[in-house]
């Protein structure tokens, strides 16, 4: 099967891309972009996208897809759907599923999932210490032979710093990827939302940002000790921003993300106690949000992520404090991360490389590219398009988001994943 | 509007009625019902030289449309000075018009103790629009029921006719 | 830069009244006058005595109390049976609504059995809120206390007694002592005061019992009694948990009261005549000491009772106002039809 994609603006940051170009697909790889047909190729099918985008499709580093477990909603087949809705084409899956992802047929049986729902690529990531307990290792080789890309511990914590070195010397000697969300439960004290200015008024249990930035003191020294492949996710707070940039100016090889809903919300969105906008790490000040903004704008963070968490509607039919955290986010990522750009923060090409390129490269998959060779995920994006977000409409099984009603401008219009469309906006 | 009445010839005849009242003695009591029914009672208990403070009573709490209009503006507390038991309590209103009013008061006289008597004295009242059983006892003037009225006070107290064909929307 | 529209206060109705009581935050001042005037005609003026009215007959109100409270259930409920509704009390464990599906099916449940007005405690900041979210448009919600939030009944009850003993409130220096973080009975006195324009708000503790962002209520921390007490008008203690020494938050209640416990040398660094207020129900020898607890200046026994005509206050101006909005909806439906009718028979 042989596609042609003909004068589409491409946008492809890992190639210095940015072109009015044409995209030829052979057998699902890309196999040329150029204005010139290749030899021997033949379009089965062409698809004119004259006035449109073209970039990589998306990754997305940390997407719950419902299975295996009933924690949350939806199953890889739905989160797929509304992943491929939102321009993601490959996800990466944290351990926190029930089985907990620490064997390698869990990791394994995610895989197979994902193959059989042909619609995205599906990445497990393995539990670092057994049951994500905090007390014994995983068994990570197996677990990086079952396939899975990193290893963290999803949202527990490695209270025993002993553990956590150990840990982390031991991914470190296996040459694997550790992703690490920081919070001190101590600290965090059940806490729902962050020690400032409306917790204050609201009378919410709070969460001070220093949960976080003592965590993530400890883990870089663990890190730097180990010598690990490590990467930070969810920063929320502007001193863990300032935390991540010293190390690596110190020449530490981290990396770092942040969740796409601390772009654009602060803890003022929680004043009346919706419980959409109730987030883990919680949603913190202005001036965290302006942080974090200026770390993506300035390269210290090097992805965006979702933080898919779908949720069933008893999950959020709960006052505040007792609603499970979470937003249901891959249907939001690509129009949020390039609301980025038409806010001035960051020109269109930075804006994707946070989302497709850079991902990629930390958790060194073949994918975020198209370059030549590359599977064929891609996303054709109409910018002249303007809708609205309708929580009903959503395709994944978590109807739970803070964005509801927001207005976007720049439609996803079509995906191919490995060089079949996956999705279109008005199904033909 | 029809010329404004003056109300003291009104207030004469019933402080007249009043002292011919079998049950009248200098030591009555005397309620006025917010905010008309307070005026006429302050002027009757200052010519009958009464000795027992004047009461206020206002019964909106009591009054039976709540359910429709709810509170209304300005609900103040009623003041009852004196302990109301045995007591031959003369219960002054403007208007008797529907008689629902004079209801509710009774209703809310009930929740302070239980008068001897209860002596109704309004100053005009409008016959055939009564929705209760309930009739003056002393009266200074009478109406026929689409003859609205309005009392301006307390000083001077006023009267003036409505014509029933400006009120009659 | 959110496109989200600022959402509707949720207590107002379509006219701004009051529709549901859930936190004086969003209110203006003339919603608190009007609870305060309507609370004073509810009081015999010689007797002090609270009397019974017809207003809510027929009228069922439901106090659903998922944290237990033995205190204000029962003002709750005087109040309510003074205003001569229906009234059922419900005690409800939340382990018995642990699923959100649950807790709503509960409210729809009572909603059925015609309810008119729920009267809820809850041990989540927030709860009424959400419940007001979700019940049917013709049923009615006061907060009784939520988690750390507020308990605006007790604030405004607290209002009422101040403005009693001292005057307008205007002018007044308050301060407030003890466990501020944890209580949603002084965040609900600080936005009162604030709205009604007290000339000072204090709060008085350690730092460990502030909120991180104190600013945020517009108040004066004072860590000391000495400094925090003087020249005030009236000295509001509140109620300390024994839970903060678990969490290490006071070292003991010895210590604290050595420290914020409300003596009657301390007393004397406030204003002569000040006024010393505590919710209830009060720890002696822990945050107040009982010669001032039953002492000339103390005004507790009078918050109680001031209490019931607060809360018969808001309930009857809640159901007032909803009869108005009817009232004045029929006039526009009824408007509509004529006019239509005029129209079409032109």
């Amino acid at each position: 099967m042989n596609i042609l994609i003909e004068q589409a603006r491409i946008i492809d940051p890992s190639q210095q891309l940015d072109k009015v170009s044409n995209l030829y697909i052979s057998r699902g790889h890309v196999m040329a972009i150029s204005d010139q047909t290749p030899e021997g190729f033949i379009a089965d099918q062409v698809i004119n996208a004259k006035g449109k985008w073209l970039i990589p499709g998306l990754v997305d580093m940390r997407a719950r897809l419902g299975e295996p477990g009933k924690k949350f909603a939806g199953s890889i087949a739905s989160e797929t759907k509304a992943a491929v809705a939102g321009g993601i084409t490959s996800l990466c899956c944290p351990p926190d599923t029930d089985p907990v992802t620490d064997t390698q047929a869990v990791a394994e049986l995610i895989q197979r999932r994902g193959r059989q729902a042909a619609t995205a690529f599906v990445l497990p990531t393995g539990a670092l210490t057994k049951g994500l307990e905090g007390k014994l290792l995983s068994n990570m080789h197996s677990l990086k032979q079952g396939g899975c890309v990193a290893l963290s511990q999803a949202n527990q914590p490695v209270e025993n710093p002993l553990v956590m070195k150990n840990a982390l010397d031991y991914a470190s000697s296996q040459d694997l990827l550790v992703i690490l969300r920081c919070e001190d439960q101590e600290l965090k004290n059940n806490g729902v939302a962050h020690a400032g200015m409306v917790s204050t008024r609201l009378g919410l249990p709070n969460i001070p940002t220093s949960a976080e930035t003592i965590a993530l003191a400890r883990d870089l020294i663990l890190v730097e000790e180990s010598g690990v492949r490590a990467h930070f996710s969810q920063l929320s707070c502007a001193r863990s921003v300032e935390m991540i940039a010293q190390a690596k100016q110190r020449g530490l090889p981290i990396t770092c993300d942040v969740a796409i809903h601390q772009l654009h919300l602060t803890e003022m969105d929680v004043m009346d106690f919706d419980p959409f906008t109730h987030v883990s790490p919680p949603l913190r000040s202005q001036a965290d949000r302006d942080a974090l903004r200026m770390g993506v704008k300035t390269g210290i963070i090097d992805a965006i992520v979702s933080d898919h968490t779908p949720l069933g509607r008893d999950d959020k039919a709960l006052p505040f404090g007792e609603s499970t955290p979470g937003i249901s986010g891959l249907e939001t990522l690509l129009a949020l991360t390039l609301r980025l750009v038409e806010d001035g923060l960051i020109d269109l090409s930075q804006a994707i490389k946070l989302v497709s390129q850079q991902p990629a490269d930390i958790l060194g998959i073949h994918a975020g590219s198209l370059a030549v060779g590359y599977s064929a995920d891609c996303v054709l994006i109409d910018p002249e398009s303007y809708w609205t977000l309708d929580r009903k409409q959503m395709l994944s099984g978590g109807k739970n988001t803070p964005f509801n009603g927001w207005e976007f401008n720049a439609q996803v219009e079509m995906t191919l994943f490995q060089g079949r469309p996956v999705y279109r906006v008005n199904p033909v | 509007m029809t010329p404004i009445q003056d109300v003291n010839p009104l207030l004469d005849q019933l402080c007249n009625q009043i002292q011919q009242h079998p049950r009248f003695t200098s030591d009555i009591k005397m309620l006025g019902i917010r905010t008309g029914g307070e005026w006429i009672a302050q002027a009757l208990h200052q010519r009958l030289g009464l000795s027992a403070p004047l009461g206020i009573l206002d019964s909106s709490f009591y009054r039976d449309d709540f359910a429709h209009n709810g509170l209304p503006a300005e609900v103040q507390p009623s003041q009852i000075p004196w302990d109301l038991d045995s007591q031959n309590v003369f219960l002054v209103d403007d208007v008797l018009y529907t008689g629902r009013t004079t209801r509710a008061a009774m209703n809310e006289l009930f929740d302070y103790g239980r008068p001897a008597s209860i002596i109704l004295v309004t100053l005009v009242d409008r016959k055939g629009c009564r929705e209760l059983p309930i009739q003056p006892d002393i009266c200074a003037m009478t109406l026929e029921c689409n003859q609205a009225i309005k009392l301006h006070g307390p000083d001077p107290l006023t009267l003036s006719l409505i014509d029933p064909a400006e009120t009659d929307l | 830069m959110s496109p989200r529209l600022s959402s509707p206060n949720l207590q107002l109705n379509e006219q701004g009244k009051l529709k549901h009581f859930l936190s004086l935050e969003g209110l203006k001042p003339h919603h608190l006058t009007e609870i305060l005037d309507t609370a004073e005609s509810f009081i015999n003026p010689q007797t002090n005595e609270i009397r019974k009215v017809p207003l809510l007959r027929g009228k069922t109100i439901m106090n659903l109390f998922f944290e237990p409270s033995t205190r204000t259930l029962t003002t709750f409920e005087i109040a309510e049976k003074r205003l001569s509704a229906d009234v059922l009390n419900l005690n409800i464990s939340t382990s018995a609504t642990k699923k959100g599906e649950s807790l709503l099916d509960t409210l729809w449940n009572l909603e059925s059995m015609q309810a008119d007005m729920f009267v809820i405690r809850h041990a989540e900041s927030g709860a009424a809120h959400f419940f007001a979210r979700h019940v049917a448009p013709h049923v009615h919600v006061m907060n009784a206390g939520d988690g750390q939030h507020a308990h605006p009944t007790q604030a405004m009850l607290d209002m009422f007694t101040i403005r009693k003993l001292k005057g307008d409130i205007f002018d007044l220096k308050v301060a407030i002592v003890g466990d501020i973080l944890h209580s949603r009975v002084a965040r609900s006195q600080i936005q009162a005061l604030s709205m009604l324009e007290a000339r000072e708000i204090r709060v008085i503790g350690p730092k460990t019992l502030i909120p991180p962002f104190p600013e945020a209520l517009g108040v004066h921390v004072y860590h000391d009694m000495k400094s925090g007490l003087e020249d005030v008008d009236v000295v509001i203690m509140l109620r300390l948990q024994s839970e903060r020494m678990k969490g290490a938050l006071l070292p003991s209640e010895k210590e604290y009261f050595n420290l914020y416990g409300l003596t009657e040398q301390r007393l004397a660094f406030a204003k002569p005549g000040a006024i010393v207020m505590h919710p209830g129900p009060i720890n002696r020898g822990v945050e107040i000491d009982s010669a001032v607890a039953d002492g000339a200046q103390s005004v507790i026994l009078q918050q109680v009772t001031y209490g019931i005509a607060v809360r018969m206050a808001v309930m009857a101006i809640i159901m007032s106002n909803a009869a108005q909005l009817a009232q004045s909806q029929n006039e526009t439906a009824l408007a509509d039809t004529l006019e239509k009718a005029e129209r079409e028979a032109q």
